[in-house]
Formats: structure tokens, sequence, C-alpha cells
């Protein structure tokens, strides 16, 4: 059997396990669909932000503001709070419109910084962005202040709701599931845009700015223009993120766009391995999948073991997380499955 | 061969109480190797930063094939066609030696964003040349077989060679070396001078920082001496070599 075959082959087990997740997973509960919607929204967060801090290298600690404008944007344009009800796929590109705008306008006064002056300098902004939200409420009532926006519209295409479980082939498809199926087109769509994007002439001159960004300027590269796209391409994902977040949660309020949201998209592409599309997916995952984990076994595992809870799990999940991260930066500063260009330009010339 | 390519007009670059540079007006000719030479501190790099728009200038202008050049923005320097490498070799040490060279692509590329995404054929395309003429500037510099590795893992004299291989891909009229002997052996340096005679019969102008004072003289066809922000002299090697200033410079005056 040839390379591609098994490749192939090997590409159609992944795909068909993907189609058949949500169903086995109801039967474990739906909540767990739900959880791996989230999972799908982290993973591209952390693609997004992987484009600014992986590849161009530009350290963003303020990343979740553009989640919170695709959150809004969407918000505000179906629900009943302006009275307006929007098509999606009108919505959803307009959020990440929006939110790559703000990427470009928020990236511009920082051109000029790096490192830490440029985190914290992010990082300021991202709640700069969250105050907005919690007080654009006077005196034009914007964002609903810290009350957030509530009955948000949910997807619907072709006249199918995506509240209600609908039978197919006698299969119940539920909202979550249905959810699923979207978010997995639109997480192929953002695999596909950071692969490409990675291997072109853009993101060849994002990791030179990254690498050393005076060579890079000596070389004919137009930093200037560089760093705002890749602020701004990131900015877009986060922006479809939100989007699809304010359409599931069905209410968005300024409480989901506060810094341990920032950090922990950042934990996700720096544990996964900053740079490499996969291992920041990987990554994504695994920070989303683990507290959950622990959230259903921490409590059962110590009442059996002492017959009553002794550390509460929000607290075990911080200090595991906590822990995974040290030893992260202690054995694989480079993440687990960090970005291996040597190998990848390998691969390419035997194919 | 006696048009004017390069004209500095007096150039001046203060650091501090330091005043590197005073007035450095230089002319460089198409197609000649042109050699600035001069004791440690004498302001050849800092001459080569600003005129290649990394540092900003206090005053002056540089004209290049008789337009001024823009100096406050590097990458349209890269484009007018000046390209240079670094006393300190910078290059984009995870990247592999053929990325190297194809960033210096960029600045002569045009495919954006959505061709990326798309990969539209004309990405497609853009994309191929790129990599085949990296693939051939590996080669001119004679490097070919490190292409996959690493530009941190190449050895000393390879990581020189890429250098120049990434300033080429710019498709530069000067190509402007900043000490690219230092550190290299006898028969290292013998190769990079066959491989600066090369530039300049294919069509290209050389300004060479170097301390080697005899690949200097036996290269160049002009040369200028720096000594404390000032240009000391200009000629052919032959009479600078007698120069009792520059003589001075270098063996120190009766003042030390």
């Amino acid at each position: 059997m040839s390379m591609s075959t098994k490749k192939w082959i090997g590409l159609a087990l992944v795909a068909l396990a993907l189609l058949a997740l949500p169903l086995v997973l109801t039967s474990v509960g739906t909540a767990w669909v739900r959880i791996t919607n989230l999972a799908i929204l982290f993973v591209f967060l952390a693609l997004g932000l992987n484009i600014v801090v992986g590849m161009a290298g530009l350290l963003d600690l303020g990343y979740i503001a553009f989640f919170a404008v695709g959150a809004y944007v969407y918000a505000l344009l179906a629900s009943p709070h302006f009275g307006l009800h929007l098509p999606f796929w009108v919505i959803l590109p307009l959020g990440a419109l929006f939110a790559g705008m703000a990427g470009a306008i928020l990236g511009a006064p920082t051109l000029r910084l790096r490192g830490d002056y440029l985190a914290i300098v992010t990082l300021g902004f991202g709640e700069i962005v969250r105050i907005f939200l919690n007080n654009l409420s006077q005196p034009f009532n914007i964002t609903n202040g810290p009350k957030g926006i509530t009955r948000i519209d949910g997807l619907n295409i072709a006249g199918m709701d995506f509240v209600n479980t609908h039978t197919l082939f006698g299969i119940p498809f539920t909202g979550p599931a249905k959810y699923y199926y979207v978010l997995l087109i639109l997480l192929l769509l953002v695999i596909v845009v950071n692969l490409r994007l990675q291997k072109s002439r853009i993101g060849r001159a994002w990791v030179a700015i990254r690498e050393d960004e005076l060579a890079a300027k000596a070389a004919g590269i137009n930093t200037r223009n560089m760093k705002l796209l890749a602020f701004a391409m990131g900015a877009t994902f986060g922006g479809i993120a939100g989007g699809m977040f304010s359409a599931m949660q069905g209410f968005v309020s300024p409480e989901s766009f506060i810094l341990h949201e920032s950090i922990l998209v950042l934990a996700m592409v720096v544990l996964g391995g900053m740079g490499n599309v996969w291992g920041v997916i990987a990554g994504a995952m695994l920070l989303s999948f683990v507290p959950e984990l622990l959230r259903y076994t921490v409590d059962p595992v110590q009442q059996m073991l002492f017959g009553k809870l002794l550390i509460d799990p929000e607290v075990l999940r911080m200090l595991i997380f906590g822990g995974a991260l040290v030893l992260t930066m202690r054995f694989r500063p480079a993440g687990l499955w960090p970005e291996s260009r040597h190998k990848l330009e390998m691969s390419e010339n035997r194919s | 061969m006696s048009v004017v390519l390069l004209e500095a007009r007096n150039i001046g670059k203060r650091f501090g109480g330091v005043q590197a540079l005073k007035d450095v007006s230089l002319t460089i000719r198409a197609q000649e190797i042109y050699g600035l030479i001069g004791p440690n501190g004498a302001g050849k790099t800092t001459f080569f930063n600003v005129m290649t728009g990394l540092y900003p200038r206090d005053g002056g202008e540089v004209l290049f094939g008789g337009v001024p050049l823009e100096l406050d923005t590097p990458y349209l320097v890269a484009q007018a066609g000046i390209a240079r490498t670094f006393q300190n070799i910078r290059l984009f040490g995870n990247m592999t030696a053929i990325e190297n060279v194809m960033v210096g692509r960029h600045v002569r590329t045009h495919v954006g964003v959505f061709g990326a995404i798309l990969r539209t054929p004309g990405q497609r395309a853009e994309e191929a040349a790129i990599r085949r003429r990296a693939e051939e500037l590996l080669h001119y510099v004679g490097i070919p077989h490190r292409a996959n590795d690493l530009a941190r893992n190449l050895s000393y004299g390879d990581q020189r060679r890429l250098e120049i291989a990434r300033a080429l891909a710019t498709e530069p009229q000067l190509l402007a070396l900043d000490e690219p002997a230092a550190g290299m052996n006898a028969t290292e340096t013998v190769a990079l001078r066959k491989l600066i005679e090369g530039l300049r019969a294919d069509g290209l102008t050389v300004l060479l920082i170097e301390h080697d004072v005899k690949l200097v003289m036996g290269l160049c066809d002009r040369v200028a001496v720096l000594d404390y922000g000032e240009k000391i002299a200009e000629d052919v090697p032959a009479v600078v070599q007698k120069n009792p200033k520059v003589i001075e410079a270098y063996l120190g005056g009766g003042s030390d």
C-alpha cells in the first residue's frame, strides 16, 4: 500500500471519528458535547493567538478583547437589545471583520514595543475593552453594561434552528451536536488558513520578524505592515470564535472576557508549542478538557479515598494547571509539540 | 564604469556626546568594489546603519542612482536596491537556510493574505519561483547542500555565505558587506574573495567594510578611510596606503 493511500485511509478514519463524536458524547451526557464545543472555540482562539505570539513573536496579553468584539458584534446584531435579528452568515463575518480592525487599531500604537513592554500595553488594552463593555450603557445603552446581553439568537440554517433536537435517519441530533458540526467545518477552515499562511511569503515574514526584527527590516520586510497584519489576522480568528460563542451561549457579559481568559489562551499556545499549528491545537484541547475531567473525577475520588472532600476541584485545577506549566517550561521549554521547521522541510522534499 | 551609484552627502550621527560620524561624504561608482576602512570605533558600521536606515541620522542625505533614499523606512532602502550583511551575522536562526533566502525575496514579490489563503495559481507560481531563486542563490554562494538545515546549525563560514545569499535575494544593485572576512581562516578568505569578485563580474557594486588590510588592498578599486567619524582619505588603495594621515590613524600619532 502506498504512502498516500495509507494517508487517505487514516484521514477518512479521523473524519469518521470526528463525525461520530457528538453522537457518542451525547450518550454520555450532552454536557460533554458542550464542553467539546467550547474546546473547539478555544482552539480557534489559540490558533489566532498563535499567529501573533507564535509566528510573529508579539507577546499579546489582551487577546481576549477580540473574542469580546466578535461576541458583542454578534450579540448586538442578533438579539432583542436593539431589535435586530440579522442572519448569522452576515454577522459572523462582520464580527470577524470588526475584530480584525480592532486588532489593527490596538496593534498600531504598540508597533515600537517589544517583549515585556508589549505584553504590559496589550494587557492594558484588553482591560480597556472589557471596561468599555462594562460602561457603555450610558448615556446611550449600547452594551447593557455588566448585565450583558441576553436572548441572543442561536444559529438558524435553512429554517433549522439549533435549539431543538432533530431526528435524522432515526438518529437524534441535539442542539449542541448541531453546533459541533458547524464548529467542525469552521475549525477545518481555520486550520487550513493557518497552515497556508504559515507556509507563505507572509508567514515567513512573520517568523523572520520573530527571529530578528532588525535583520528582517534590512532584508526588505515592511515590519510595520506585517506586524499590523499579524495583529489583524489573529484578531479575526478571535472574532469568529466570539460570534460562535454568542450564538451558542445566547448570553454575553463583560465577565467572560477577563484577563484570566487571555492568559489561559496564551498558556494553550505556549504549552502546545508556539508556532506549530498542531501543537497549539493539542495544547488548547488539553487545557480545555483536563479541567473538565478533573471537575468530574476529583470529587468522587476524594470521597472514595477520604470519605470527604478535602480539596475543592477548582483549587486543585489551578494547582495542576500551574504545576503543568512549570514542568513544561522546565523540561520542554518550546512546548509539548514544538515547531519543527527542520522536519517540516525534510518531509516536504520527500513527497 | 564611472557612473555614480551612491552618493552620501554630509552624513552626521551623534550618540549622546559622541560624534560618531562627522559630515561624511563619499561617492560609490557603479560596479566598483569600494572599501571602507578605519581603526576600531571609527564609525564604519555606524555609517552602514545610517545608510541602510537602521539608525536615524542627524544630518545629510544619501542619493542612490540620483534619487534620495528614504532612510526612515529601511525596507524602502532594500527596495531601492541596497542589501547588506551584518558584522555579527544576523540570520533567522530557527528558519532553514533556504527559508532565510526566501525571506529575502519578500521585497520583490507581491502575493498577500488572500492569495496565500486561497492558494491561487498566481500564488503557487510565485511561491515556486521564490523557492527556485532561493535554491539558485544557495548554489551561487556555494552551500546548496545546507538548504534544509537550520541557519543556526551552519558553520561560521556558511552562515556568512547564507547571509550574502539572503542579501542577494533582494536583487540589490549595491551589496554592503560588514566585515565579511572577520573570523575566517585563510582558505575561507580566499573563497570569499572569489565570491566578491564574481559578484562584481555579475554587475553588482560592492561596499566593503574590512579589517583585513591585505584583502581590502587587493580587492578594492577605491578605498575610503574613516577616523573618529571623519573621512580622512578616499582614493585607490595604492595612494591611500601612502597617505600620512592614514598611517597615523592606524599606527597612532604623537599625541597618544
